[in-house]
């Protein structure tokens, strides 16, 4: 139940990567990494979430920027939505993260908010948000499959017990741009494929990400592998703005005339993860970018889908939105 | 021709609004205020059983606790202010007062309570069932007279009905006239669908905050509300006193759209807070709280059966509706919505029948339309399926129905004052150029279909004898004592002007008193039901006539001769054969004083409210006191009518529907105030498109929780939902029962849009009409991929 009433917690503002890192470990679950807040602070409000520590990464200036690299770009965790949607160098090599971004939520969101905490924020399913005591919460059942829960906005692939999907609008562009995140802990660094980063239910129902409590992602690295390439995004919601995605589809195609070269495509909104097209990937390759290419993508696209009781139209949906990224 | 009224002036609650210095209810701070948190339910419905609150009482910082055993009940199937037995999630069983919010909160958490669950219900027509759950452990229903009753229809009541169809049982609440037997027997086409209207809630920006303290014996509110003197009596209830010790300021709110245009149980805690622990007490509601045990329009599950004739002309109806009237039975919608048939479309024979029964969901109220813009959501749309039906212009089927100054209205088949919706037909047609955009209707572009429509709505909009009362002070200054209120339409402000127009004042030389009951404001009605252009404008011309008779006798007095023998100009009063013995108002208004009795408030008119005898009480001998009850009389219903003209974009692959251009036309009599008119068309517009198509209402049937407790769940449009720019016009003809012309508009505006969307929608679709509101995406989405639809028909909670 909401209570809009933030409890007390220890306020930790470290000025270093290292200093946040060692209070992360220090606390470990119960220790909060704050970015932008604008999931934070929902779940503080609500008391749904209830950390002793909230180490604030603010001060942290080495995760915020946008710089070249020898083979691509590197983004700092804490770089807000709007400079990432109006970077000139991501507008012209990326397009299709700086228009993924542009799509998230409303201006003032974007303004505060950052791409590590867009990237690493919890599910809206609405029953597990509402603060039930659902799988993802440490309980015993899933509300919003049950047969008469309202569930439209709930997955219709790789559902295990829990059926949320991934809200990330800038999680879909980073995956079909083959980005990597860099995580680091007190322990060392690793580098984990974007497409790894994101956490079935089936492997661990109570983390959308791979990351540990003590790991902070500080950066994410986009390959120059796709510069140059024709992006798409598109985000189907109810809404114009403040809105998550109903289906949203990204996607990087690489053509000579007519014909596809390669293409990666991913989904948002239909699964816990972004989902990889890779069948439609390989399919389309090799394909002229046509009415019927286009249409066989969206058919092979919403194969396998399992529909809950109110989602059915996430089908006819996402095969619009592929058929639409592949016509282009 | 008038010098104030028609014309655009500067509101004076802008500059606080713009510069962030005017205080809403919870800016106010005192010294030594508590804070007050609400212990609110987490079942639909329940007993408690148990309350231990010795580990919350120990808490430092918590100061006291409030519980239901202390504040009065509310009789019926009303929200009460604490309780015992909560009826919906998110009601109040008791209140904490600590030093700080966080801790009262955390004295909450450390509140044990004992649960008994009692069976609820979120269905109208499950509760209707034999055997079906009940709201309240009396019953389901709000029967008039009898107050809640349980009330089932029998199972051939529900095998009547048809796959899809819904079932009439008996109802609680019948009228009809003419012969609808002939009516229908006359109809070339005959309609008969089932629709539902979802519920929506009121989205105040500004959630219910109040601040209370006592002080010599008086109880002094600062609320959150649109109506200023209409608050104060049921506040006073709430509290327990009589209304003259009510203290009430509510200079500002921030939104109302209907659930604060009265008083409202949750404002009066603070009030029983203050006085059990001797100190000031502000109690702030949330915005997961507002959403909760704020307020929601109730929904519709209905049935209308329309005869048309070859030409288009209505000749019957017959109308059922069950109205979800949540946990406090609601309001009068469904009556409201059969009568608004009546008027818009003037069927030649018609019948209504309703019932309204409860559910375990938060409490619902009037919000703009209540009942006439959720049957404009669900008649408009079937009004344009006749018409492609029978080969009839979409306008020329709304206008050979339109009302017209003879018209009758309602069971009662009252008069109308003035009705124009032809007019607004027609002016709209023109500006929106309907016949061009007509023929490119239908157009497909790739996956995008243009479309155009119309739609129409009503609202009845005014009252009268109500009081004004004005004051002209020995500095010259006008002061004109608005108990009204402020929603924010400036119509407060707008309806002042009247009384400097006939006193020919110069506008800055005019101060409004309002907002807060010590200034002295008359009884006026609430600002709600747009009745405040008609309403205000009569009490302000009342006094300001009252004003005027007392220049001239005191003038006359001064100069000699009679008062008929006496003119105003230039704030003075003047004898028209000898323009040189003139009398500034200035000066008129220290005579006042010195001439006492009626002249400076010594004694009022008998006729007037006791609140108005009051305020004038307290203005005694501060200048000229004019003061009247509005006793010009009122024949008939005052009809605000609009109409909305609509081109929008559908893409069938997303269900993603973008509003191109909006054109929005008023029947609001003379036009007192253009730029609040238009700012009422476009907003209104605004709010009709959200309840239309984007807004959610959402609850769990098996669990009874909801799950549109925050603006980003319960989606009304945003910025880029909806056109930058939007049109407005008015047809501009006063109503001869208003001194000025006017009549009131603010609802209306919004079902017309509503309206209108729904009918491009379905009219973009070919002709698909989803006889269901809110129309979202995923239901464009498998109508035009021909999946069935994920609800039933009848289903209700699912947008």
């Amino acid at each position: 139940m909401m209570k809009d009433m933030i409890p007390g917690f220890e306020l930790i503002q470290p000025t270093s990567i290292e200093g946040a890192l060692n209070l992360l470990e220090e606390y470990g679950e119960n220790g909060w990494a704050l970015a932008g807040g604008m999931d934070s602070l929902g779940w503080f409000k609500n008391r749904g979430k209830r950390p002793e520590a909230v180490i604030d990464l603010e001060g942290l200036d080495a995760l915020k920027g946008i710089d070249e690299t020898a083979d691509g770009i590197e983004i700092g965790a804490l770089t807000t939505l709007t400079e990432i949607e109006l970077n000139p160098l991501i507008r012209e090599r990326f397009w299709l993260l700086a228009e993924a971004a542009s799509k998230v939520a409303s201006p003032q969101i974007r303004n505060a908010g950052t791409l590590g905490g867009n990237l690493c924020q919890d599910t809206r399913c609405w029953y597990y948000r509402y603060g039930v005591s659902c799988y993802r919460a440490g309980g015993n059942t899933c509300y919003a499959a049950a047969p008469e829960a309202l569930n439209r906005e709930h997955a219709i692939f790789g559902a295990s017990r829990c059926v949320a999907v991934s809200p990330s609008d800038t999680a879909t562009a980073l995956v079909a741009l083959d980005a990597e995140m860099v995580v680091r802990n007190s322990s060392g660094e690793r580098v984990i494929k974007a497409e790894n980063f994101f956490m079935e239910p089936a492997v661990d129902i109570m983390r959308m990400t791979v990351l540990d409590p003590e790991d902070l992602l500080i950066k994410v690295r986009i390959p120059n592998t796709w510069t140059g390439a024709d992006f798409y995004f598109e985000k189907v919601s109810d809404r114009g703005s403040w809105d998550f995605p109903l289906v949203s589809v990204a996607l990087a195609i690489k053509s000579t005339g007519d014909r596809i070269d390669d293409a990666r495509i991913v989904c948002g909104a239909v699964q816990c993860i972004p989902r990889r097209l890779r069948n439609v990937e390989a399919m389309i390759r090799g394909q002229g970018r046509d009415e019927d290419t286009a249409a066989q993508a969206g058919a092979m696209a919403i194969q396998g889908a399992k529909v809950l009781n109110y989602n059915h139209f996430k089908i006819p949906l996402m095969e619009n939105l592929v058929k639409r990224a592949v016509r282009g | 021709m008038p010098e104030l009224l028609g014309k655009d002036f500067t509101p004076p609650d802008i500059r606080g609004k713009v510069t962030g210095a005017a205080k809403y209810a919870e800016d106010f701070r005192m010294d030594g205020l508590l804070y007050c948190r609400l212990l609110t339910s987490p079942m639909p419905h329940a007993r408690v059983l148990n309350i231990d609150l010795s580990k919350a009482l120990g808490m430092e910082g918590v100061v006291d606790i409030l519980t239901a055993d202390e504040v009065p009940e509310q009789p019926g199937a009303a929200t009460n202010i604490l309780t015992n037995e909560p009826h919906f999630v998110g009601e109040p069983i008791l209140a904490v007062a600590a030093v700080d919010e966080t801790i009262a909160q955390n004295a909450i958490e450390a509140i044990k309570l004992d649960f008994e669950p009692l069976p609820f219900c979120v269905d109208p027509l499950e509760s209707l069932r034999p055997g079906g759950p009940n709201a309240y452990l009396e019953g389901n229903a709000v029967v008039p007279r009898q107050g809640v009753q349980e009330f089932k229809w029998t199972a051939e009541d529900f095998e009547a009905a048809g796959e899809g169809e819904l079932p009439m049982g008996e109802p609680t609440a019948e009228w009809s006239y003419g012969d609808l037997e002939a009516g229908f027997s006359e109809a070339v086409f005959t309609l008969d669908e089932t629709f539902v209207t979802a519920s929506n809630s009121h989205h105040s920006m500004e959630p219910r905050t109040a601040l209370a303290y006592w002080e010599n014996g008086k109880c002094h509110v600062r609320g959150s509300t649109q109506s200023q003197s209409f608050v104060v009596p049921g506040l006073a209830n709430y509290i327990g006193i009589e209304p003259e010790n009510v203290v009430y300021v509510a200079e500002y709110c921030g939104g109302g759209f209907g659930s604060k245009g009265s008083a409202y149980p949750t404002m009066a805690i603070p009030a029983h807070m203050s006085r059990k622990t001797g100190r000031p007490v502000l109690m702030r509601i949330s915005r997961a709280e507002e959403y909760f045990l704020g307020s929601a329009r109730p929904g519709f599950q209905g049935r209308i059966k329309m005869g048309f004739r070859e030409d288009g002309r209505i000749s019957a109806v017959d109308l059922y509706i069950v109205q979800e009237s949540g946990s406090n039975g609601g309001g009068g919608d469904m009556g409201a919505a059969a009568s608004s048939v009546s008027i818009v479309y003037t069927p030649l024979a018609m019948r209504y029948r309703g019932i309204s029964v409860l559910t375990n969901t938060p409490p619902r109220g009037a919000q703009r339309g209540p009942g006439q813009n959720q049957i404009a959501m669900a008649v408009e749309p079937l009004l344009d399926k006749a018409a492609r039906q029978l080969g009839i212009d979409l306008v020329a089927i709304r206008r050979i129905n339109a009302p017209t100054n003879d018209s009758r209205y309602g069971a009662n088949r009252q008069p109308v004052t003035s009705a124009h919706l032809r007019d607004a037909l027609d002016i709209g047609a023109e500006q929106f150029a309907w016949q061009e955009r007509r023929a490119r209707s239908g157009q497909r572009d790739g996956s995008k279909i243009r479309a155009v429509a119309v739609g129409q709505a009503f609202h009845s909009a005014g009252s009268s004898g109500y009081d004004g009362l004005v004051r002209i002070t020995p500095d010259g200054i006008l002061h004109i004592h608005s108990g009204v209120g402020n929603l924010g339409t400036y119509s407060y402000a707008s309806t002042s002007r009247v009384a400097a127009e006939v006193l020919k004042y110069d506008w800055d030389n005019c101060e409004i008193a309002r907002g807060d009951s010590s200034l002295g404001l008359p009884w006026n009605l609430g600002q709600f039901g747009s009745n405040t252009s008609f309403t205000m404008t009569r009490t302000n011309y009342a006094a300001a006539m009252d004003t005027l008779s007392k220049l001239k006798e005191i003038a006359a007095m001064e100069f000699g001769g009679s008062a008929e023998d006496y003119d105003i100009s230039g704030e003075s009063v003047f004898n028209r054969s000898n323009p040189s013995r003139r009398m500034s108002y200035a000066r008129a208004a220290q005579r006042a004083i010195e001439l006492g009795g009626a002249y400076s408030g010594h004694t009022v008119p008998d006729d007037i409210n006791p609140m108005t005898a009051r305020a004038v009480a307290g203005l005694v001998d501060t200048g000229l006191i004019g003061v009247a009850r509005d006793n010009m009389g009122q024949r008939g219903m005052v009809p605000a009518l609009a109409v909305g003209f609509i081109e929008i974009e559908l893409d069938v692959e997303t269900g993603k529907v973008e509003i191109l251009d909006y054109l929005g036309v008023a029947d609001c009599g003379t036009v007192n105030h253009p730029q609040g008119l238009a700012t009422q068309i476009k907003g209104g517009a605004v709010m009709g498109f959200g309840m239309a198509c984007t807004e959610r209402l959402i609850y769990d049937n098996v669990w009874g929780l909801p799950g549109s407790v925050g603006f980003y769940q319960a989606k009304p449009p945003s910025y880029l939902d909806v056109p930058s720019e939007m049109g407005w016009a008015a047809v501009n003809i006063a109503d001869p029962q208003n001194p000025v012309g006017s009549k009131g508009i603010g609802e209306p505006v919004m079902g017309c849009s509503a309206a209108a969307l729904l009918c491009a929608i379905s009219e973009a679709l070919g002709g698909h009409y989803f006889n269901r509101t809110p129309v979202v995406i995923d239901m464009i989405v498998n109508a035009h991929s021909g999946q069935p639809q994920s609800h039933t028909p009848l289903q209700v909670n699912t947008q």
